[in-house]
């Protein structure tokens, strides 16, 4: 199996080991993924990210060849999922949204079906499931019933199969919605040793902020076509024109008129009692700390916003709906 | 379009897995001591009518099957009320508390198809079923040769031996039924209510609205009411309708294989009776080819029913 694993490898033209070309997907007469055509490449952490109902997921499944392409292509590793299904899915790992498991067999006995599904001898199938609990921490309870197992656990469980399984790419539909902040981050570090281990991840997120901090390149969905693609540095160019937002707390009467004066500063809001928020094009924390000693002032708080994904996804929708151009409604629920 | 590899990798793990959780399961156990209790009931009610009653018979042994005492119904009668509620019992919930435990995206994310998956359930919960029916079916044979001391003959044995093979597939259909309502419907209490619903209707319902249809359909001759016979064209059209019930079949195949004096199963003309031996039994083979069609449908409507289930099984999306 690891030998045609690796043939599979060599499939692959170039770099890329997913390409979507006009994915689409219709339902009836509902358009859930409309011609959207992304690359993800090799060792590459790429973010689908949007709200509910996006089409994330859609195709998501697509890739996977457990629904219908409507039109439009897809390459996963150089297999078309429509006709080879069992080669794709045999070299990618997929962790559904709220993934599941026998609550009455234990976490090695489910890993075990699984591994028996995928057709490894009991040798190699006991190795592999000890190392993959091993890597995510789940060692101590691999005999525990998945029934007694937190949310966190189960979703550390689901990367484990697709560690065990020795996937090239790993595919996450939401994996860190419904945990808690430590759970959260102890699953970006997993996905983060993907990474490193030149597994390629794909991760479907409506969590901006979680996942930007793991993504090297980003595509925002909505209404099933895809926004807006790039990295996070790139996005933010595009949306918000590069700018920088100085954010800054002090005190003193007519600060925020100064402030206006500095060169390069396009505006200024109060945020709240003392505090203000400058738009510029470039950092201006230097001249606006100058500015407020100058005043005598006290300065409490200095800080530039570094660019986020929450600030240009909202920013991008607003400038939508500005255009009157209102999305759709969400359709076919994530 | 030709498919990639084996529709079939990945059946033999599945079906392990499901026979494993049906064997250990809760209710499993529930329904094998509802069954093997019922079914000693009904044995001891029929050994008790025989010892008293009997004289003569070359099928003492068949009789186990068929003597009722009351209050008890015979024990082929229990049993056809009892595997259908078994096979609904494993059936109703298997695709779609996979799908509610969501665990099913991740099933078929693995390196197989979804053949495997409803195949493998399909054949687990038969062997399942299958298992509880031959050990039944030995444990009355075996009571009976301790109550009754009669040893059964090579016949009586081929008989209730073909009687088991016609059960396990009547079992089959009411599985197949489950199966499909657990595909169709995304709650498995739904799926349980209606399929439940169905054998009742089938069951007990059916045979009589049958009547009512053939009678407003052809309406009886007067001249054979005269008689206080039935009309041929009505009794005829009760009867085809009647057989569109799996009960209403297995029914007649047992009359067939346990009463070997069965010559017919439809309505009959004093004609055909001509130089019949009234009262003396089929050899086997003729027993047999009188339920022959019935056997066909009976497997026929098993296999349509997993056939309807397996297509919108193909279709369907994984998730909601």
């Amino acid at each position: 199996m690891d030998q045609s694993a690796q043939h599979g490898t060599q499939g692959g033209m170039s770099d890329s080991v997913i390409v979507a070309n006009g994915l689409t997907k219709v339902y009836g007469s509902a358009t859930a993924v409309d011609h959207i055509s992304f690359e993800v490449g090799r060792g590459e952490i790429f973010g689908l990210l949007g709200p509910n109902g996006a089409g994330k997921t859609t195709t998501i499944l697509m890739m996977l060849g457990l629904t219908d392409i409507s039109a439009g292509e897809v390459s996963v590793l150089g297999f078309n999922p429509a006709r080879e299904p069992l080669s794709v899915k045999r070299r990618v790992g997929y962790l559904p949204d709220t993934v599941g498991f026998y609550d009455q067999l234990s976490a090695a006995d489910n890993m075990r079906y699984t591994a028996r599904l995928i057709g490894f001898n009991r040798v190699e199938r006991e190795k592999r499931i000890a190392d993959a609990l091993a890597r995510v921490g789940l060692s101590e309870v691999a005999d525990n019933s998945v029934g007694t197992f937190s949310r966190g656990m189960r979703q550390r469980l689901g990367l484990a199969e697709i560690l065990m399984k020795g996937a090239q790419i790993a595919i996450l539909d939401e994996p860190t919605s419904g945990l808690d902040p430590q759970a959260t981050t102890e699953l970006l570090a997993i996905i983060r040793g993907f990474k490193a281990e030149g597994v390629s991840v794909l991760l479907s997120s409506h969590l901006l902020e979680r996942v930007q901090s793991v993504c090297d390149r980003v595509a925002l969905f909505t209404a099933g076509k895809i926004a807006l693609m790039g990295t996070v540095a790139e996005l933010d160019r595009q949306v918000l024109g590069g700018g920088y937002t100085v954010d800054i707390e002090a005190d003193g009467a007519g600060l925020a008129e100064r402030l206006a004066l500095i060169p390069g500063v396009s505006g200024v809001e109060k945020t709240g009692l003392g505090k203000l928020r400058l738009f510029a094009d470039r950092d201006v924390r230097p001249e606006a700390a100058a500015e407020v000693v100058a005043m005598q002032g006290r300065l409490k708080f200095l800080g530039v916003q570094e660019p986020s994904l929450e600030a240009i996804y909202t920013r991008y929708f607003e400038n939508k709906a500005e255009a009157a151009a209102s999305p759709e409604g969400a359709r076919h629920a994530a | 379009m030709q498919r990639e590899g084996s529709a079939f990798s990945g059946l033999g793990v599945v079906m392990l897995k499901e026979l494993s959780d049906h064997l250990t399961s809760l209710r499993m156990r529930v329904l094998e001591w509802l069954v093997v209790l019922v079914a000693l009931a009904a044995l001891y009610g029929a050994i008790q009518q025989i010892k008293d009653t009997t004289a003569e018979d070359p099928f003492l042994f068949l009789r186990l099957f068929t003597t009722s005492r009351d209050p008890l119904p015979s024990f082929v009668s229990f049993l056809s009320f009892l595997v259908p509620l078994m096979a609904i019992g494993l059936g109703f919930d298997s695709v779609n508390g996979e799908y509610n435990r969501r665990t099913l995206s991740r099933i078929l994310s693995q390196p197989i198809y979804r053949d495997a998956l409803l195949f493998g359930k399909f054949l687990a919960g038969l062997i399942t079923l299958s298992i509880s029916l031959i050990t039944l079916w030995l444990l009355v044979i075996g009571l009976g040769l301790l109550l009754i001391g009669i040893p059964p003959g090579a016949e009586e044995i081929a008989r209730s031996f073909v009687f088991l093979l016609v059960t396990i597939a009547y079992a089959g259909v009411w599985l197949a039924l489950a199966l499909l309502f657990s595909i169709l419907t995304r709650s498995a209490a739904t799926a349980a209510l209606v399929t439940l619903g169905l054998w009742l209707f089938v069951t007990f319902i059916w045979p009589v609205l049958a009547g009512a249809v053939a009678q407003a359909i052809v309406p009886p001759d007067p001249r054979y009411m005269a008689l206080g016979l039935q009309t041929p064209g009505t009794a005829e059209l009760e009867q085809i309708l009647a057989r569109f019930s799996p009960s209403t079949l297995y029914a007649e195949i047992v009359v067939a294989l346990l009463d070997p004096t069965t010559r017919a199963l439809g309505p009959i003309y004093l004609s055909q009776l001509q130089g019949a031996v009234l009262g003396a039994p089929l050899p086997l083979g003729e027993s047999i080819l009188i339920a022959w069609p019935q056997m066909v449908a009976m497997i026929a409507t098993a296999l349509l029913l997993f056939v309807i289930g397996y297509v919108i099984f193909q279709r369907q999306e994984v998730r909601a």
